[in-house]
């Protein structure tokens, strides 16, 4: 028998009834096929025989979309995150799209708000995201300010994009807006906020803003996206459109939908206000854990010979007492200890119990009231760029890009 | 009409809610609330994506024509998972069992795997723009020799509240979509299919019961019409009438066809901008429209107006196209003058327009562009009336016409729903459904075992009280009296406004025991009844205990000795009435001493105590 390939036409009999449909693939030991009613149903491979091969359709979407020079010109720097996506209802497949082209067809209305120029430096789901290329986006987005563009948007998997754009901010002095963009529901279905938050991150783009930002569904309505600082955001929620939210501060700003007009606060930093400057470094032998009850110490030999460890203790920052002399011995070979807080809310505070004052005698450095992740890019980047132990100290405490809040309010 | 000659053919799709517990994708329950009791709203845009060949489907382009923005009411029994806010859960097995059940009795083979599809639906119906749906079995058999092509399991759409608001509650619940294939051929034969469908989705006693839980779809061709699929149509008794309409529009729309041709008929493009001619007209819709654009459509005068089906005109069909477009409607000049024109303005409007008297004018007044819109799509209704029946999507208008709703869609609306994993329909699980007793076989059965006479019995089968009478017939209630009074008396009560529904089936099963105890008159029914329904909701007493009280407290039990009294002094105090007509006083008194008693006492037994006093006095 002929080796079936996707898009053959083949015959299903079932039941004393013969239907037509495409064959799709094979999966476990069963068939897969595109009824031609619409269905797809699962089959014995013996049910099913090769009927035709239909000729090959020429590769859709060929058209290339005309852009509005007199309109100031984005660049659209994709990872990964599908802004766009496209469905071959024939075989049932959905296939992202990365080209301005592409993404101007799937949502037209950028084509009014600005032009855009694309740029595709990795297509990975962004659990798989890595430190080198958190350097070579940032680099990226460098080049393409450096090259004259009114804003950049990045494009990303809503998984890491917090740690994504933190990165991004601490390795990048920007003049102009740099918009992390991403869509908690998939961008093949008619309900997606990959338009609205796309567009939202457009307007943002070509706004007043000067800083590394994070821009999705300020609610569970189509109603406003939320401009987050890339230091201070965190994904909330599994799911929900509004999962990205402000943590110890509020949102830079919003963007209504549809006008999509943009406000800022007094606090966001405006166009222009820095210079382009882009200092790479990046110590990636860093970590993150999570402390709890019953945590047995052992488990900080596995970071032995790390350069940076931060923990994410309870409370005001605290992991158990037998956790002391460990942590002095890493701390002694030379290991910065950073302490933040699991509560993500408030500041870590290790000076009213005990534990806390043995655990700074010991010299874990207190996070102030930074977010776990933004404080292990922030140690990254701080390790990869400073020589002195007393100053990554000093630095790990000082406001470098609004990621540390003065007051808590 | 002969259908035969005509070429009709008919198919039906029914579309059934399943009474499961829980919802098909996630795990609310599959409770229908009210939108007073809603906890939010929330809106939404809705968005159609490029298919593969760049093309939006047509149907979902149609919906496009209007911006529209959604609003959606919630409530405490529904999840993230309505609101498009979270994954699916895994299919709910109890729904697949169910689906399955009806497949079995319906003849029909199983899919080794059934694969959840996501079916475009951008009507706002469903929040996430796709209505999940997935294919169970195929082919099955109906007793005419007719087939049933396939049945679905797919999840019931959001309840439009108006325009475009929808209520989140009925989103989810679980549906199965029967289709037949196009093997009817009168109109009659199609009520039929969908009444012995009704009957074995009945038959399961897990469907959902009452008014819109059950609707048909029909399809409906004539040899040179088209096809035509019908949505909603939830009375089984309009179905053959629905069917014979749509053959008389379809016939009618080929006459007048073959007119235009005849007349050379064509329509003219031009957009003629009209606005000035009525700046003075005493048409409160002209008055206040904006713009008044018109459309000569040449050699249609007369047929616009012409009836297509009752209540219908072709001008009614321009009219439902140009509505897409958000306008109220349109004129014609085959009605006009009318509705506040006046016949010099028609006079105007045709000679500006150009109309020679064959000619037809029709006008739509609006705002510019959705008058521009309405009139584009006027011109795209004539043409289509030049070659006679357009395949469209229509829906029930009261009494069985139709009107249109939008066109037939593409078979390209679906792809996989990946969050939902295939689910395997293998042997054990395939042969371990249990095929229930046919409502029809039931209803043979309790004239054969219990005696009930057949409509009785047809009537115990298919009521909602069923599950009740069979458990009364078990506890060991005569069957006859535990239908009369589920059936007949709960009815009575039920139309001289006793909510008879706030009696718990426990409750009911106790008052029938009590009565075959002898303790309760099989005539204090409707008072026990009607006084539970009193009393409800009070308490937390067992239903026994409830019964109890209600005997107690409205008939005092009576015994033997006191009926004898009664019946005694009764016939005593008419005496010369009972001398007068001797045994023939029986059903006179009979009706004194009942009332007296008020139903406490079993009219058997108060007739044979008259019977002896009356022979007593006679003798």
């Amino acid at each position: 028998m002929e080796k079936l390939q996707t898009g053959d036409l083949v015959r299903y009999t079932n039941g004393g009834t013969a239907l037509t449909g495409t064959y799709i693939t094979q999966r476990d030991g069963m068939a897969v096929v595109k009824l031609d009613s619409g269905y797809n149903i699962g089959t014995s491979p013996e049910k099913i025989e090769f009927i035709g091969r239909p000729a090959p359709q020429p590769p859709a979407g060929a058209g290339v979309v005309v852009q509005n020079r007199d309109l100031p010109e984005l660049a659209i720097i994709s990872t990964g995150g599908t802004i766009a996506s496209r469905v071959d209802y024939r075989t049932g497949a959905v296939m992202s799209q990365f080209s301005a082209s592409d993404i101007l067809r799937a949502i037209p209305e950028l084509g009014d708000i600005a032009r855009y120029r694309d740029r595709q430096i990795a297509s990975i789901l962004s659990e798989n995201m890595l430190p080198p290329l958190w350097q070579e986006l940032a680099r990226a987005v460098y080049d393409e300010i450096r090259h004259g563009v009114a804003g950049v948007i990045v494009t990303h998997g809503t998984d890491t994009m917090a740690y994504s754009a933190a990165a991004v901010r601490f390795m990048l002095k920007t003049p102009v807006p740099v918009v992390f963009v991403g869509s908690q529901r998939s961008a093949d279905r008619p309900s997606s906020d990959n338009a609205m938050n796309a567009l939202c991150s457009a307007a943002v783009a070509t706004g007043d803003l000067g800083e590394v930002a994070v821009v999705m569904h300020a609610t569970t309505n189509d109603d406003r996206c939320a401009v987050h600082r890339a230091t201070r955001v965190r994904k909330m929620h599994t799911s929900r459109r509004d999962a990205f939210q402000s943590i110890g501060m509020a949102p830079l700003g919003y963007v209504d939908y549809p006008s999509l007009s943009v406000t800022l606060s007094d606090e966001a930093v405006r166009r222009g206000t820095e210079e382009p400057e882009l200092r790479d470094a990046l110590e990636e032998r860093c970590a993150l854990i999570q402390f709890y009850p019953g945590m047995p110490s052992g488990i900080l030999d596995a970071f032995e010979g790390c350069a940076g460890l931060v923990i994410s203790g309870t409370g005001l920052g605290h992991v158990a007492t037998a956790w002391v002399p460990k942590l002095r011995e890493l701390i002694e070979d030379g290991t910065t200890v950073v302490m933040t807080s699991q509560c993500l809310h408030g500041r870590v505070c290790d000076r009213v119990y005990n534990t806390g004052r043995d655990l700074l005698a010991a010299g874990v450095i207190e996070g102030v009231d930074m977010l776990p992740e933004a404080a292990l890019v922030k140690l990254m980047w701080v390790l990869g760029n400073e020589p002195d132990p007393e100053r990554v100290g000093v630095l790990m405490q000082t406001d470098l890009t609004g990621e540390i809040r003065r007051r808590s309010v | 009409m002969n259908y035969k000659e005509l070429g009709l053919k008919a198919g039906i799709e029914i579309h059934q809610q399943l009474d499961t517990a829980e919802k098909l994708f996630c795990r609310c329950p599959t409770t229908l609330r009210d939108v007073s009791e809603r906890t939010g709203e929330f809106y939404r845009y809705l968005r159609a994506t490029e298919s593969e060949l760049g093309e939006i489907d047509r149907a979902a382009r149609e919906e496009m024509k209007l911006v529209r923005k959604f609003c959606y009411f919630t409530y405490d029994t529904v999840c993230l998972v309505e609101h498009d806010e979270e994954p699916p859960a895994p299919m709910n097995p109890e729904a697949l069992e169910v689906s399955l059940t009806i497949a079995k009795m319906l003849g029909m083979t199983p899919v080794e795997q059934v694969h959840t599809m996501r079916k475009l639906v951008i009507d706002g119906s469903n929040t996430s723009g796709f209505q999940r749906t997935a294919l169970v079995a195929l082919s099955g058999a109906l007793p005419d020799g007719c087939r049933v092509e396939t049945i679905c399991l797919e999840e019931e759409a959001a309840q439009r509240v108006e325009d475009e608001t929808f209520s989140l509650d009925r989103l989810g619940i679980p549906l199965v979509e029967i289709t037949t294939a196009p093997c009817m051929h009168t109109p009659e034969a199609v009520q039929e299919v969908a009444g012995h469908i009704g009957m074995v989705l009945r038959s399961t006693g897990r469907v959902k019961r009452g008014l819109g839980t059950i609707r048909q779809d029909i399809n409906v061709s004539i040899a040179d019409g088209a096809r035509v699929e019908i949505k909603g149509v939830q009375e089984l008794d309009l179905i053959a009438e629905v069917v014979r309409r749509e053959v008389e529009r379809q016939v009618a729309l080929l006459a007048i066809a073959g007119a235009l041709r005849a007349r050379g008929a064509r329509v003219d493009h031009t957009v003629i901008d009209v606005t000035s001619l009525f700046s003075g007209t005493a048409s409160s819709i002209l008055k206040k429209a904006k713009s008044i654009l018109a459309v000569r459509l040449c050699g249609f005068a007369g047929l616009v107006g012409r009836e297509i089906q009752p209540g219908r005109r072709l001008g009614s069909e321009m009219s439902d196209y140009a509505k897409k477009c958000g306008v109220g409607g349109i004129f014609h000049t085959d009605e006009l003058p009318a509705y506040g024109v006046t016949a010099e303005e028609v006079a105007r409007l045709r000679e500006f327009a150009g109309a020679a008297e064959e000619d037809c004018v029709v006008i739509v007044a609006a705002g510019r562009e959705r008058a521009g819109c309405a009139v584009e799509q006027v011109m795209i209704r004539a043409e289509m009336a030049l070659s006679g029946v357009p395949e469209e999507t229509r829906k029930m208008l009261e009494e069985g016409s139709t009107a249109y709703m939008r066109p037939l869609p593409g078979a390209a609306r679906m792809y996989p729903e990946t969050d939902v994993f295939v689910v395997a329909i293998d042997e054990p699980l395939w042969e371990g459904i249990a095929v229930p007793e046919l409502l029809t076989d039931r209803a043979e059965r309790f004239v054969r075992e219990f005696g009930l006479d057949e409509a009785l019995a047809r009537q115990a089968a298919f009521s909602e009280r069923l599950p009740t009478f069979e458990k009364a017939v078990a506890a060991g209630v005569r069957p006859t009296l535990a239908a009369r009074t589920l059936l007949a008396t709960c009815r009575e009560l039920a139309r001289d406004g006793v909510d008879v529904g706030r009696v718990s089936e426990d409750e009911i099963l106790a008052l029938l025991s009590a009565v075959e105890a002898g303790r309760a008159a099989k005539e204090a029914i409707p008072d026990l009844l009607a006084e539970l329904v009193r009393t409800a909701g009070g308490g937390a007493a067992t239903p026994q205990d409830r019964v109890d009280a209600v005997i107690e407290k409205m008939g005092p039990a009576v015994s033997q000795a006191d009926v004898e009294a009664i019946v005694r002094r009764i016939v005593a105090e008419r005496e010369a009435f009972a001398r007068e007509k001797g045994m023939g006083a029986l059903g006179p008194l009979m009706g004194v001493v009942m009332q007296e008693l008020r139903g406490s006492v079993d009219g058997k037994v108060i007739s044979e105590t008259l019977r002896r006093e009356l022979k007593r006095l006679l003798s």
